[in-house]
């Protein structure tokens, strides 16, 4: 059996007639990326705010490391780190002085290394009101890590982050997770998840829908593979009849198919093209993205 | 270590943030400046009130008319949110403010005080411990009462209406300007229900030894009573986020504040 470092139990959360969370249960394990995955106003951020304590909850039981954040959250900022979605400091407050008062109140020695490794090592001085949206985020991010947290939530990490910073976020998360800190990820970023998470959840209109890693969860979709197939002479087209297939669409000069039975699709687009005399120059057999998988979820149609 | 890291930034901000710089030091140095100049020419009794008085404007443009904006700024920016997270406690977030906010207040009233006399020739205090523990007190209060319109405030504009509410009538009927005495009668009990009639009465009375139409010790008690009030009501309806549903009470419970003032139309 796994050691739980979160558990959530039936979580339920109104705001006056409306649902916000409706049942919500999943656990995260110790040491691993546990992705909350959803579409703006899933219930992601109020899922994670319930865990951290910042919201009372309607109904359900909550444990962090132990502890019922809504009853007791004292001491769980020992051990827990937090980035919120929306992070406010005061505006004059500068980039060192965040981190030192961060510090201060974990009580450890400032992490002086974060600000190097954050790309915000030129902008100790800088005050929090001048910072970029990313800066903003990056220095979140420093000061949910910097007591070396067992547990990091963080929101929507990446929004805002340009390409070298996302980069050296996942790396960092992966550090920290190899070293058995464990992570509970609010995203929309499937990609994101997909590369981090060993499981994620997907929660749609308060309710979790699907919940595996992104391999079980892709696996247990509709079972389409999606063939991609270009043709020099591009005599393939929407009207043929192919084997197993129940979508088919154009994107660019490719001819995109959803087949269930890829073993029978695949030899009947080569027979179809040796009838034709054409030729083929790109052939892609692919399993379905994450982001294909959450589109299902979310609105067949989109994908199908 | 905590505490002094937080301490230590909270009090560099009422010199960096240029709103503080204002409240604490550039318009209540301005006003007791002009004031010195003008009204002392304009009638020379004003001398008698010029340290008192201006003390009080330092202390209640620093507390009353700065404190609140910061408080209401800080939690609608999602900084008390941050700071929960950080594990910081409810009672340093407005505590260190206002601690901070006290000691600049003070600053500006120990140039007031010290240089009225041989600037303007400002009536000096007969007792100088008395008149820097009634400091001490008034700006407790005044600054007790700004965290309480900070904390129940739901936004800016709601700090300023109650701000206004406290600072106007002082300034008009507070007796600041002129002696109480010189107040009709029936406009005193109004009078009697600001804070800073009350600081101005026990300066008068206690520091001053001049007499006063209020009993200094009754002031004395009054300023007393209503800052512990404010401050344990501010304290308990305290919330760490904007809307009502981060209040955990009504923030009409606020109101109680009013009681010791209250009492002392009675009083007095």
């Amino acid at each position: 059996m796994h050691d739980r470092v979160v558990t959530v139990d039936a979580l339920g959360k109104t705001y006056g007639d409306v649902t916000a969370l409706a049942g919500v249960s999943f656990d995260v394990r110790a040491g691993e990326v546990f992705g909350l995955l959803g579409p703006n106003g899933a219930g992601k951020t109020t899922t994670l705010e319930c865990i951290e304590g910042l919201r009372p909850v309607t109904s359900g039981r909550l444990s962090v490391l132990g502890v019922d954040p809504t009853r007791d959250s004292r001491g769980l900022h020992t051990v827990v780190g937090v980035q919120l979605q929306d992070s406010g400091m005061p505006p004059h407050m500068t980039v060192e002085e965040a981190l030192r008062f961060t510090c201060s109140y974990h009580g450890v020695p400032t992490r002086e290394d974060l600000l190097e490794r954050l790309g915000l090592d030129h902008k100790r001085t800088t005050r929090f009101s001048a910072l970029s949206t990313g800066q903003k985020r990056r220095l979140a991010l420093a000061m949910a890590v910097a007591h070396r947290p067992r547990l990091v939530i963080l929101d929507e990490p990446t929004a805002g982050l340009d390409v070298p910073s996302r980069v050296e976020l996942h790396q960092l998360i992966r550090e920290m997770r190899a070293d058995g800190t464990s992570f509970l990820l609010a995203t929309h970023d499937m990609a994101e998840a997909e590369d981090l998470a060993d499981r994620v959840a997907i929660l749609v209109a308060g309710r979790i829908v699907a919940e595996g890693s992104p391999l079980e969860l892709t696996a247990a979709g509709e079972g389409f593979t999606k063939i991609s197939v270009r043709t020099r002479a591009g005599s393939l087209n929407l009207g043929d009849e192919l084997p197993a297939v129940a979508v088919r669409r154009t994107v660019d000069e490719y001819l995109v198919v959803f087949s269930r039975e890829p073993s029978a699709t695949v030899p009947a687009v080569f027979s179809r093209l040796a009838e034709a005399g054409d030729e083929l120059i790109d052939l892609r057999v692919e399993r379905p993205s994450l982001e294909e998988r959450f589109l299902e979820l979310m609105k067949p149609e989109a994908v199908l | 270590m905590a505490f002094r890291e937080h301490f230590g930034f909270q009090f560099r901000t009422g010199l960096r943030n240029p709103t503080s710089m204002l409240m604490n030091y550039l318009f209540p140095l301005g006003f007791f400046g002009l004031m010195g100049l003008v009204m002392t020419q304009i009638n020379p009794e004003f001398t008698g009130l010029l340290i008192p008085s201006m003390v009080i404007v330092t202390l209640l443009a620093s507390t009353v008319l700065g404190l609140p904006g910061e408080l209401v700024e800080a939690r609608d920016a999602g900084v008390y949110r941050s700071f929960k997270i950080l594990g910081v406690p409810a009672g340093s977030i407005m505590g260190i403010p206002l601690l901070t906010t006290l000691i600049h207040a003070f600053v500006a009233s120990a140039i007031i005080a010290l240089s009225a006399g041989p600037l303007f020739g400002g009536v000096e205090p007969v007792s100088w411990w008395r008149f820097w523990a009634i400091t001490a007190l008034a700006a407790f209060a005044f600054g007790a009462l700004a965290a309480l319109i900070g904390v129940v405030s739901n936004g800016a504009r709601g700090t300023v209406l109650w701000s206004q509410l406290v600072f106007l009538p002082s300034m008009l009927i507070g007796g600041l300007m002129m002696d109480l005495e010189l107040i009709p009668e029936g406009v005193r009990v109004f009078s009697a229900l600001l804070p800073p009639t009350h600081a101005m009465q026990a300066y008068l009375g206690a520091a001053f030894g001049v007499d006063t139409p209020f009993d200094p010790a009754v002031s004395v008690a009054v300023l007393a009573s209503g800052g512990v009030l404010a401050f344990a009501l501010a304290r308990w309806l305290f919330s760490w986020d904007r809307g009502p549903s981060g209040r955990s009470h009504h923030p009409a419970w606020a109101l109680l504040a009013v009681v010791p003032y209250v009492a002392a139309v009675f009083l007095v």
